[in-house]
């Protein structure tokens, strides 16, 4: 077919950052299905909770020290979250390693609060189906931190070999920022469910 | 901001064509030999593959379909026995709703959407390589698993308790469980591209209102998958936990309840309908075009109607549950609502039947299977809107009525639009025209071999014949029909022959296609048939809905780009117009390692819990080599 040049892309950048960048996209898309995954394991704890005559089933309400404390660490990361999301925008390499192995710490800190949480549930999983709902619960976040942790930790690295400073790394890193606000926001309906609901 | 670690960049913009060509072809390659097809992420040969597996699917569930009408062709037939007849069953509905149904549209979509869209390859190709090698291990394990008669026996949709720990003894509910795992992950993978690829890498220019009907089609299937899949892994992972680790999700006695599976099942099995029927509906749009010689009647309602189908398709569920005891007013909205669906449906049969009144219709094969699915899909959906209402569904549930309706909308609404564009897109992949005699041969008997094969189900279910029966006795007034229904299924099994016998034929010597043999409006004709692995030699440059039929002083494209790097362009969300000349990942062979990782641990994970948490680790490595940056000009910003 024959052609006729109308457009001359030669001054576009050679990566887009932002709303400009497909991977920026990407996770958003990958947080819209961990949403609706997190939302319907919700609805079932609802559902569940509908049907049975008293709530929790057969169990004391949740110890609250451990899952508070998770929930003030995960809530106080956001500060250096937000700030290294900036730094990131920046470019500016010193702060975003320095940042980087903060998150990290960051995401450390709540895993080992979980290792009590689980225990302060105060059931078993195969207790009941009050027991097997809290511990998915619990279960399906940890695994969210846990992933977000090893992306962090090998993100971490990366920004301290010769291919950190890179425009397409801080986007990495502003990607990365985002998905903790995503695992730190869904917890809080989480926690409210474990935690409160019953109390209620 | 960084220098330059590979050399001077080249551009395209001074080249002649056949240097301009060459240097892409260098670039965007894939090699021959076993290792390199191993590790391409061109969008074209993943989809190509993708396609051709699917179809295999479609031929082994075939094959079942056919061993169950021989069975019941006559009262107390003895070639299969009642445990064989429940795994063929549930066999053949996995099969194709998860192996063939839901991935073939994926499949099109992954070859076709970039296409049409004027890109040069789908967004995250590497996930799309990955997505692949998912599917193909779910599907090994679902027919290793049935030549072993160990394969899952509780119907396609798993109803617990039958599937419970209490009654689905040894491995079989757990193989259809983590089959869904499989499968679902490679669909919501090819979710995310598509959803990217539409989003940020249409041709500059290609405006919301310039997409074709198709790929508006797959946008709104993607967001489906992506909005309803997430119930049914919730669903099967906690069935699994039930099994495996002693939850109590589904035990009424200790506080679980077996109706939350029916919720969850088909809070994801209703969209999942529309998951199959919504490509297959945008399929038709975009090739009536050519084949009525005008522009679809009414683009903007038809755009609607998926969207409205899509949000729709949501609020319907519970009308597979009418007979579970649900109470009445709930009921009475969701009759209600899946009348209400039958409008989008109905808009868009109207603009089609208008498209071809007001052209001048060509009645090529493609225009065929689009006519004999208007036909059949409308009986499909009188039956549907029949079937919504509790009194008349109370008498025919779990009936062959419900096979005859949901084999009327799936191949129907489905099959053959997808045959159709089977024969349409088939030069564009192949490079070769499928014959046109065989093609008729071919819808004639597929249209009338289903029609005398499924109509009489509708009568058998009046008379009561259930669904999953391996036999029946001769006192019952069914086999008349039933010898009828099995004979007319020869007749089906004829035109499907003849089908695959045309696509491999004309694959291999069929005549040779020219670039756009059907004078078609979109941007995938304006390559060559088959296209160079770098799509499009220079990027389009969109002013209009209809590219081909508006460019008589040729077609407007973009120069400026890098021929050392694969390049491609990123465009804003709505008004497409260029942001970025982003790079497009190399070939890897990280993918299929991140695959087999996968697939030990979700295979390991039916029989140990412990295997999430050793099996995570090789995961982790192969998704750190598959990520980490090369110093090549792809990574340069
Ligand atoms: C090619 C010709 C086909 C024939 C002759 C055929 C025949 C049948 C028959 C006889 C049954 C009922 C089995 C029983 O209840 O005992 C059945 C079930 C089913 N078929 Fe087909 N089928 C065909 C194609 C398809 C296709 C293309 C799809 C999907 C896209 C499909 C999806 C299903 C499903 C979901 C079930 C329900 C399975 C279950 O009860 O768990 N079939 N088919
Ligand atoms: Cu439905």
């Amino acid at each position: 077919m024959k052609e006729r040049v109308a457009l001359d892309l030669s001054k576009l950048p050679l990566h887009g950052m932002g709303t400009a960048s497909v991977t920026w996209w990407g996770t958003l898309a990958f947080m819209l299905i961990e949403g609706t995954g997190f939302a319907l394991v919700i609805a079932v704890y609802f559902y569940l909770m509908s049907l049975a005559a008293t709530w929790p089933i057969d169990a004391p309400k949740p110890d609250l020290l451990p899952g508070t404390l998770a929930t003030l660490i995960l809530i106080a990361s956001l500060v250096p979250n937000v700030l290294m999301s900036r730094w990131a925008e920046q470019q500016d390499l010193g702060k975003i390693r320095i940042g980087m192995v903060v998150m990290s710490l960051f995401g450390v800190a709540p895993l080992i609060v979980r290792i009590f949480e689980f225990p302060a549930l105060g059931v078993s999983w195969d207790t009941n189906a009050y027991g097997s709902i809290v511990w998915t619960l619990l279960g399906l976040h940890t695994t969210h931190i846990i992933t977000d942790l090893v992306d962090t930790l090998v993100l971490t690295t990366l920004m301290f070999t010769r291919h950190g400073n890179n425009t397409r790394r801080f986007g990495d890193v502003q990607d990365n920022a985002m998905y903790w606000n995503f695992v730190v926001v869904t917890w809080l309906p989480i926690y409210g469910c474990i935690y409160w609901i019953p109390r209620l | 901001m960084k220098a330059n670690i590979t050399g001077p960049a080249t551009r395209d913009t001074d080249l002649e064509r056949s240097q301009l060509e060459a240097e892409l072809a260098e670039t965007w390659k894939t090699p021959s030999g076993l290792w390199a097809a191993l590790a391409t992420v061109d969008h074209k040969i993943i989809g190509r593959r993708y396609i051709l597996t699917a179809f295999v699917f479609l031929a082994l569930g075939g094959i079942l379909a056919a061993l169950m009408r021989i069975q019941l062709a006559q009262p107390e037939a003895r070639l299969i026995g009642p445990d064989r007849y429940n795994q063929i069953f549930t066999m053949h509905g996995a099969n194709m709703m998860f192996l063939f149904a839901v991935p073939v549209m994926e499949a099109m979509a992954v070859y076709l959407v970039p296409l049409m869209l004027g890109t040069r390859n789908i967004a995250f190709p590497r996930l799309n390589a990955f997505s692949y090698w998912i599917y193909l291990a779910g599907g090994t394990l679902l027919w290793l698993s049935f030549a072993l008669d160990m394969a899952p026996d509780v119907g396609w949709f798993a109803y617990v308790p039958l599937s419970g720990p209490q009654y689905g003894a040894g491995k079989r509910a757990d193989i259809w469980a983590q089959m869904i795992t499989f499968t679902e992950l490679s669909a919501l993978a090819v979710a995310v591209e598509l959803v990217v690829t539409i989003f940020k890498q249409r041709a500059p220019g290609m405006t919301l209102d310039r997409i074709p009907v198709f790929v508006w089609a797959m946008l709104v299937t993607a967001f489906l998958v992506i909005m309803a899949m997430p119930a049914i892994m919730v669903a099967s992972t906690s069935l699994i936990l039930d099994r495996l680790v002693g939850t109590h999700f589904y035990n009424p006695a200790e506080g679980g309840d077996v109706l939350l599976w029916q919720h969850l099942f088909w809070f994801f099995g209703h969209p999942e309908v529309y998951i199959i029927f919504l490509p297959a509906a945008g399929m038709v749009s975009t090739m009536i075009e050519p084949f009525a010689r005008r522009p679809a009647f009414g683009y903007l309602a038809l755009v609607m109607a998926l969207i409205a189908t899509g949000i729709l398709s949501f609020g319907l569920w519970v009308h597979h549950m009418f007979v579970a005891g649900l109470p009445r007013l709930g009921n009475s909205f969701f009759t209600a609502s899946s009348m209400a669906i039958a409008i989008p449906a109905g808009v868009q049969v109207f603009c089609w039947i208008a498209t071809l009144w007001d052209g001048k219709p060509v009645f090529a094969t493609p225009l065929l299977f689009i006519i004999g699915f208007i036909v059949t899909f409308v009986i499909g959906g009188l039956t549907g809107v029949m079937v919504a209402s509790v009194p008349f569904d109370t008498q025919v549930h779990d009936t062959y009525f419900v096979v005859a309706h949901f084999h009327y909308v799936l191949i129907g609404g489905a099959v053959f639009p997808l045959l159709g564009a089977v024969h349409y897109w088939f030069p564009k992949i192949t490079g070769r025209m499928m014959s046109e005699t065989l093609g008729k041969w071919s819808f004639w008997l597929i249209f009338v071999g289903f029609n005398l094969t499924f109509f009489p189900m509708h009568i058998l279910g009046l008379q009561g014949m259930p669904r999953r029966i391996y036999t029946y006795q001769p006192d019952m007034p069914w086999h008349g029909i039933n010898l009828f229904v099995s004979l007319s299924a020869i007749i089906l099994v004829a035109g499907f022959l003849i089908f695959f016998l045309n696509a491999i034929r004309s694959a291999r010597s069929g005549s040779v296609a020219d670039d756009n043999p059907w004078a078609a409006p979109t941007l995938e004709w304006a390559t060559p048939s088959p296209p160079p692995s770098y799509n499009f030699a220079r990027v389009p440059v969109v002013s209009g809905s209809h590219p081909l039929w508006d460019c008589s002083d040729g077609l407007a494209v973009a120069n400026g780009l890098r021929t050392d790097r694969r390049e491609l362009v990123v465009t804003s969300l709505v008004a497409a117009e260029p942001q970025a000349r982003e790079a497009s990942p190399r070939n890897s062979i990280w993918p299929l390692w991140a695959a087999i990782a996968t697939t030990v641990m979700l295979i390991w994970s039916i029989f140990s819990p412990w295997a999430v948490v050793w099996g995570s680790i090789p995961i982790s490595i192969t998704l750190i080599g598959w990520f980490w940056p090369k110093s090549i000009p792809e990574d340069e910003s």
